[in-house]
């Protein structure tokens, strides 16, 4: 199994390869468009993210010891960006995933390229995923 | 009529750029740049004039109080008011309705009714939800047409005896719709309701009057208007801000202290207390002396003209659909693009140097009228031009190229 520090050193390489904003953009809407659905039955107020300006659904459930993560949003940027942390952080050990450090988001300029309120919905995204696991842990 | 490459070369903001992009700034309808004058004014109010208005004897301070009552005149001439001190300074648009709301409280009882309308800013919506929660009185709404124009004949079945105050903007700033503003004035008056207008989105775009127009309050913001931020203006009739008590206590707005009985001072400053935004009340001068210079008529239709290019471009992107489409609008178009989200499209485009603003607006009421989550909106200004129009529109084609 890929560690979560693996899958952040791929993202970084991907992100190497972009010469411009834009191609960048380009990945974050094709790995939005990829971003398996969630069920409908979890597209609830109380699985909302507060602080993300577009909407943004999230479901995370244990699945033996790993931590499965689904989510959707109405905006297809805010899609690829939790597509990302997915990728990251989804099938993962509730422990791994709370004290993991998501380096990649320096990294790759995750944050300079979103305007602040985005920003800020990144920051809401990550505090709920790690709530979840926290959550879910000794369950 | 005027040469807008002049206009421009007086903000220094617009010639900067943005993500390596010349700047297009199309969210006049949040706040606009500010000409060189205005910027002067507040520097030299700090290196030249710096000192408490009203109270002190010295030199400075008389210098800072007369350029500081020099604005106050200047708004009244702008806006066609009675007397000097039916201006009153605040910190914008949202504090003068809160003043109002506040003061209007202790007017009313159960059983009396506000009428707003669907268009209006939060900032006209919940002051008064507040004045009703504690006052007893019911707050009533306008609906909405589809056009995003007023259902009037509803407002006709709202007005009663009842009603003693009705809430409404000049121009929304959402779908741009100019209200009838005379009408809805007249016929509150001949129910006896006072009339506060939200004049945020109008004040640098539309010749007003107080006096012809007849609203008890008039309420703008001077950063809208190519001022500073944090300053606004109260307009209120001399008789009935005379019925309103105080909203603040503290310095300025007294006649008299003692722990027995404090007695207040009269208009303007019994709402004037604290020590003012002094800089940005002296520097509005400007602002207000640089639309007078153009001409507001001469603004109105230049940005009229903007608007109506702007609709006929925006028109032709495959998939849009504007929000707002009454016959009487100003410079502000609201849309969506088919299957896209706003923010997907505001965030593309500012990539591209664009500032559009995406979102509800603070006008949440109005994106559930219409079901939707949030629109892009352009709101133009004086300084705006043809060429940035087509910049935009071609930033939000490849947007939508990129996004579906």
């Amino acid at each position: 199994m890929e560690t979560i520090k693996d899958i952040q050193a791929g993202i970084i390489e991907d992100f190497e390869m972009f010469d411009d904003w834009m191609q960048k953009y380009e990945y974050l809407i094709d790995l939005g468009k990829e971003l398996a659905p969630i069920e409908e039955k979890y597209k609830i107020e109380d699985n909302l993210i507060k602080g993300c300006q577009s909407r943004v659904w999230l479901h995370a459930e244990k699945q033996d010891d790993k931590i499965i993560y689904t989510a959707d949003s109405d905006a297809i940027m805010t899609k690829g960006i939790i597509a990302i942390l997915i990728n990251v952080l989804s099938n993962q050990k509730a422990t791994e995933i709370i004290s993991a450090d998501l380096r990649f988001i320096e990294a790759i300029g995750l944050k300079e390229q979103l305007s602040a309120t985005r920003a800020n919905g990144l920051v809401s995204m990550i505090k709920k995923m790690k709530l979840y696991a926290l959550g879910l842990k000794n369950k | 009529m005027f040469d807008v490459n002049k206009i421009r070369e007086q903000f220094p903001l617009l010639k900067r750029k943005v993500n390596d992009k010349d700047l297009v700034y199309f969210d006049n309808g949040a706040t606009t740049q500010k000409p060189q004058s205005v910027i002067d004014a507040v520097s030299n109010y700090y290196q030249e004039e710096n000192a408490n208005v009203h109270r002190g004897v010295h030199f400075l301070s008389g210098l800072a109080t007369d350029k500081f009552e020099a604005t106050r005149n200047t708004i009244q001439q702008f806006i066609g008011a009675k007397h000097n001190h039916e201006i009153i300074f605040t910190k914008g648009t949202t504090d003068s309705i809160n003043l109002v709301a506040n003061g209007f409280r202790s007017l009313l009882k159960k059983g009396d009714e506000i009428i707003i309308s669907g268009l209006e800013h939060h900032s006209n919506i919940v002051p008064w939800q507040m004045c009703c929660e504690l006052s007893g009185a019911t707050l009533k709404v306008i609906p909405l047409l589809d056009n995003g124009s007023l259902a009037m004949e509803n407002f006709n079945n709202l007005l009663s005896k009842n009603t003693k105050l009705v809430a409404v903007s000049h121009i929304s700033n959402t779908l741009g719709t100019i209200n009838p503003i005379e009408e809805i004035i007249e016929k509150s008056h001949s129910f006896g309701a006072k009339v506060l207008i939200d004049g945020a989105q109008a004040a640098a775009h539309i010749c007003l009057n107080m006096q012809e127009l007849d609203a008890d309050f008039y309420c703008f913001s001077a950063h809208k208007m190519y001022g500073p931020t944090a300053v606004g203006v109260l307009y209120g009739k001399e008789e009935i801000l005379n019925l309103l008590p105080p909203y603040q206590g503290g310095g300025e707005m007294i006649k008299e202290v003692s722990f027995e009985k404090t007695t207040y001072a009269s208009l303007p400053y019994k709402f004037e207390a604290g020590t003012p935004n002094i800089a940005g009340v002296i520097a509005f001068k400007s602002a207000i002396d640089f639309i007078r210079e153009l001409g507001v008529e001469n603004i109105s239709k230049y940005e009229d003209e903007l608007l109506q290019y702007a609709t006929s471009e925006i028109l032709k992107i495959e998939g849009i659909k504007i929000y707002g489409t009454s016959k009487n609008k100003s410079g502000i178009i609201s849309f969506n693009v088919e299957g896209l989200h706003p923010y997907d499209i505001g965030t593309i485009v500012d990539k591209m140097g664009i500032a559009i603003r995406t979102g509800h607006h603070c006008t949440q009421p109005i994106m559930k009228r219409y079901n939707i989550p949030g629109t892009v909106r352009i709101s133009l200004a004086v300084y705006n031009t043809k060429t940035e129009i087509d910049i935009c529109i071609s930033a939000i084609k490849k947007a939508q190229e990129m996004l579906s």
